[in-house]
C-alpha cells in the first residue's frame, strides 16, 4: 500500500469509528450507509463526512430527518446518500 | 512487556452527564483529573435525554423535596434505598440552580425563574395531585447539558482522552483500586491510567436487547470490568421498556399514536387489546399494553415471518390526521420500519429504555460489596455514578426524569467523596503491583491470536435475541429457565471471538470484540437474576409470581461472575433524617 493509501485508509476508519453517535437513529442511518457506501468513498467524500460528522447529533439528525436543510451546499450530494441509505 | 503508566488524581471512565459532573467537581478542586471516553463527550448517550431534570423548585406552585422523595420511592416499588433517594431528592435543586449558573440555557417562566414541565408520576402532597417538577431546555435537555458541562470541563483543565476505551480495572494486592488499563484507537496501544480515585461513569447496557433505544455505544463496558474484577452487579433484572419501539431498530414511535387512535393488531388482524383490557383497550396503562403485546408473540400470535413483533395500524386516521397530530411519524416509519403508516402498520415490539440496575453504590458514589460481616463494604478506590452505578434510587422502576437528576447529583457526590478520598492519601501514588494490567493484555493476545474462532456480530445477535425472547417486558418461567442455560452455552463461543482484521489504527472490529465481552457479562447478570426472582415488582413482570412479594423479596439482587452466584442485600428503608416510607401497594 502507498503511503497516501494507508493515510485515506486510516482518516476512513476513524470516521467509520466516528459514525458512533449518541443517537441510535444516526447509529442506524450512518450503519446502513457505510454497508452501502463504504467502498465507494473517494478523498472528496471523506472530507464532507468529516464535516457532516462534526456536527451535532440533533442538528445532524435534524439534517437526515430532511427537517432542515443544509447549510452547506457542498455537503448536498454527501448528505442526499446518507438520507437514501 | 511492561505497559506505559500515565498518573492522575482522577481518572474518570465515561464523558457522559455524570462523569463530566463528578470531572468538573474534581477539576474544580484543584486535583489532575483525567476523563476516558470512546466517543467525542459531546456525543454521549446522554444527548438523547429529552424529558427534562425533575428538582423540587417550586417555581410552578408549591414543591417539596420530600413529596419527590415520596414519588421516587413509589416508583420504584419500595425497592430503592430511601437514604440515597432523600440524598438525591435534597439535593436535586441546588445540581439546577449549578447548572443554570453554568450557563445551561433552562426554558423560563416570564419572571425569569427556569420553567417546568409537568411529568407523569410527579405529585404535591405525597400523591394528591400532579405538580410540574421538570426542568427542561425545550427537546434538548440532554445536548445542552452535555455542552455546558463539557465547556466547564474545558475552562477547569480537565484532561480529555477521547477515542479511548477502558478495558480492565486494575486493582491491588488489598483490593484497593488503582486506576484502569486503556486502548488508544488512533495507535492501538494499551496504556494503563493509574488515578489515586477511579470512578466509572459508563451509562447503561441497553445493548443487550434486539430492540433496544439505546446508541450502540451503550455496552455496559463498567459493568462489564466490575464483574470480570469480582464486583457483583446489582438489580439487573429490572428494565425498563417502553411498548413501542420500531421491530428490529428500536426507534420509539411515541404513546401519542395510541392516544390518536392508533391500534395493535396481531397477526391475525385481531384488535386483542379488547381481550386484555375491555375498557381502555389500546389506551391501557403502558405495563398492561406491554405485558399483552408479550403475551400474543409468547403464544404465537406475532406477525411477520418469524412472528416476533406486533403491527401498530393507524392509516384509518387518514394522511391529514396523521400528519397534523403525529408530526414527523411517518418519516420516522418510513426511515427506520420502511413503511408508510398512512397505508401499512408499523411493525412494533416492547422495546429496552433504561437500566435501573449496575455496580452497587452508596449514595456517596463509593462501590460497595458485602465483606467482612457487612453487606456494603467499601472498595476502597472505586466509585460509580449515572446509569452504570446503582445506589439505589430507581429500584424497580425509575420515574421520568430523574435519569438526569441523578446523574447530577450523583456526579457530583461521587466527585466530593472522590477529592476526600485523593487528599487523604497524600502525595505519591502506590506502588503497582507486578503484572498490572495483564488481565487487559491476556484478553487482547486472546482476541489477536484466535483462529478458526466466532464471528463477534453473530455472538450479539445472539445474545439479543436471547434476551429479547426470554427476558423481555413480561417474563414467563419457562422462557427463563431456558434463556439461563441458553446465554451460559453462548460463554463458551464468547471466549473464541476472532477478528479478521487485525490492523491497529481505528479498527472498529477489535473495540466491537472487546464490548461484546462487556455485553455479555451484562446479559447474563440480567437473564440469571431476573429467572431467580420470583416475584412482580415494578419493571420486572412475571406472568407465574405476578405479585409483589415484599416478605421474601424486599431485598437488593447482587449476582457475582464467578459462578453465576447470587447474593441479595436488604433494600435500606430508612431515609437520612426523615421518616421511613412504608411499603404500601402501588397504585397510579
Amino acid at each position: 500500500m502507498k503511503e497516501s493509501e494507508a493515510v485515506r485508509s486510516r482518516e476512513l476508519q476513524r470516521l467509520r469509528w466516528r459514525s458512533r453517535r449518541g443517537l441510535l437513529e444516526l447509529d442506524i442511518v450512518l450503519g446502513r450507509f457505510w454497508a452501502e457506501c463504504g467502498e465507494e468513498l473517494d478523498d472528496s467524500d471523506a472530507g464532507g463526512l468529516a464535516k457532516l460528522l462534526a456536527m451535532p447529533d440533533n442538528d445532524l439528525l435534524d439534517l437526515v430527518m430532511g427537517r432542515r436543510d443544509c447549510p452547506d451546499p457542498a455537503l448536498q450530494p454527501l448528505l442526499q446518500r446518507l438520507k437514501a441509505a | 512487556m511492561a505497559l506505559a503508566v500515565r498518573k492522575f488524581d482522577a481518572v474518570i471512565v465515561g464523558a457522559g452527564g455524570s462523569g463530566l459532573r463528578a470531572a468538573l467537581e474534581l477539576s474544580n478542586a484543584g486535583l489532575k483529573v483525567a476523563v476516558l471516553s470512546k466517543v467525542f463527550p459531546t456525543r454521549s448517550h446522554t444527548v438523547a435525554a429529552q424529558g427534562g431534570v425533575g428538582a423540587a423548585l417550586g417555581n410552578m406552585g408549591e414543591d417539596s423535596w420530600h413529596w419527590h422523595m415520596y414519588d421516587t420511592i413509589k416508583g420504584s416499588d419500595w425497592l430503592g434505598d430511601q437514604d440515597a433517594i432523600e440524598f438525591m431528592c435534597r439535593m436535586a435543586p441546588e445540581v439546577v440552580i449549578e447548572l443554570e449558573h453554568f450557563g445551561m440555557p433552562f426554558d423560563r417562566n416570564d419572571d425569569g425563574t427556569i420553567y417546568q414541565r409537568p411529568f407523569g408520576g410527579h405529585s404535591q402532597n405525597f400523591g394528591e395531585r400532579p405538580v410540574q417538577r421538570s426542568c427542561c431546555a425545550a427537546d434538548r435537555t440532554g445536548h445542552a447539558m452535555l455542552h455546558t458541562l463539557y465547556q466547564r470541563n474545558v475552562l477547569a483543565r480537565t484532561q480529555f482522552f477521547v477515542e479511548w476505551m477502558a478495558l480492565d480495572l486494575v486493582r491491588g494486592a488489598d483490593g484497593t483500586v488503582l486506576g484502569v488499563t486503556a486502548l488508544e484507537m488512533e495507535t492501538g496501544e494499551t496504556v494503563l491510567f493509574q488515578g489515586k480515585a477511579t470512578l466509572f461513569a459508563t451509562g447503561g447496557a441497553g445493548r443487550i436487547f434486539s430492540s433496544s433505544t439505546n446508541a450502540f455505544i451503550n455496552t455496559g463496558d463498567g459493568l462489564g470490568m466490575a464483574a470480570r474484577a469480582g464486583i457483583p452487579l446489582q438489580d439487573l433484572e429490572f428494565w425498563q421498556f417502553h411498548p413501542t419501539g420500531v421491530a428490529g431498530a428500536g426507534v420509539l414511535i411515541t404513546e401519542g399514536v395510541r392516544g390518536e387512535g392508533g391500534i395493535l393488531l396481531n397477526r391475525n388482524g385481531e384488535r386483542f387489546m379488547e381481550r386484555y383490557a375491555p375498557t381502555m383497550k389500546d389506551l391501557a396503562s403502558r405495563d398492561v399494553v406491554s405485558r399483552a403485546m408479550a403475551t400474543e408473540i409468547k403464544e404465537g400470535r406475532g406477525a411477520g415471518e418469524h412472528a416476533d413483533h406486533i403491527l401498530l395500524k393507524l392509516d384509518h386516521l387518514g394522511p391529514e390526521v396523521i400528519d397534523k397530530r403525529l408530526p414527523g411519524i411517518r418519516e420516522i416509519a418510513l426511515k427506520f420500519a420502511n413503511v408508510d403508516c398512512a397505508r401499512d402498520p408499523i411493525p412494533v415490539v416492547p422495546t429496552a429504555h433504561y437500566q435501573m440496575g449496575g455496580i452497587p453504590t452508596n449514595y456517596r458514589g463509593e462501590v460497595v460489596v458485602p465483606a467482612g460481616g457487612s453487606s456494603a463494604s467499601v472498595v476502597p478506590g472505586l466509585y460509580a455514578a449515572g446509569e452504570c452505578g446503582c445506589a439505589s434510587i430507581h429500584g424497580a422502576n425509575r420515574l421520568g426524569t430523574n435519569s438526569l437528576t441523578d446523574l447530577l447529583v450523583m456526579g457530583k457526590s461521587a466527585g466530593m467523596s472522590m477529592a476526600e478520598y485523593i487528599r487523604a492519601q497524600g502525595g505519591a501514588h502506590p506502588a503497582l503491583p507486578a503484572g498490572a494490567g495483564d488481565e487487559a493484555l491476556a484478553r487482547l493476545a486472546r482476541l489477536d491470536g484466535q483462529k478458526g474462532g466466532e464471528d463477534v456480530s453473530a455472538i450479539r445477535d445472539e445474545i439479543q435475541r436471547t434476551m429479547q425472547a426470554h427476558c423481555g417486558v413480561f417474563r414467563f418461567p419457562d422462557l427463563l429457565v431456558q434463556g439461563v442455560a441458553k446465554i451460559r452455552a453462548l460463554g463458551d463461543r464468547l471466549a473464541r471471538t476472532e477478528i479478521k482484521d487485525k490492523s491497529k489504527v481505528f479498527n472498529t472490529a477489535r473495540v466491537e470484540a472487546l464490548e461484546l465481552e462487556n455485553l455479555y457479562e451484562v446479559a447474563r447478570a440480567t437473564m440469571v437474576s431476573a429467572e431467580a426472582r420470583k416475584e412482580t415488582r415494578g419493571a420486572h413482570d412475571r406472568e407465574d409470581f405476578h405479585a409483589r412479594d415484599d416478605a421474601s423479596w424486599l431485598k437488593h439482587t447482587l449476582w457475582y461472575r464467578e459462578g453465576d452466584r447470587l447474593a441479595y442485600k436488604p433494600v435500606n428503608l430508612k431515609p437520612l433524617t426523615v421518616d421511613s416510607i412504608e411499603p404500601k401497594a402501588r397504585v397510579y
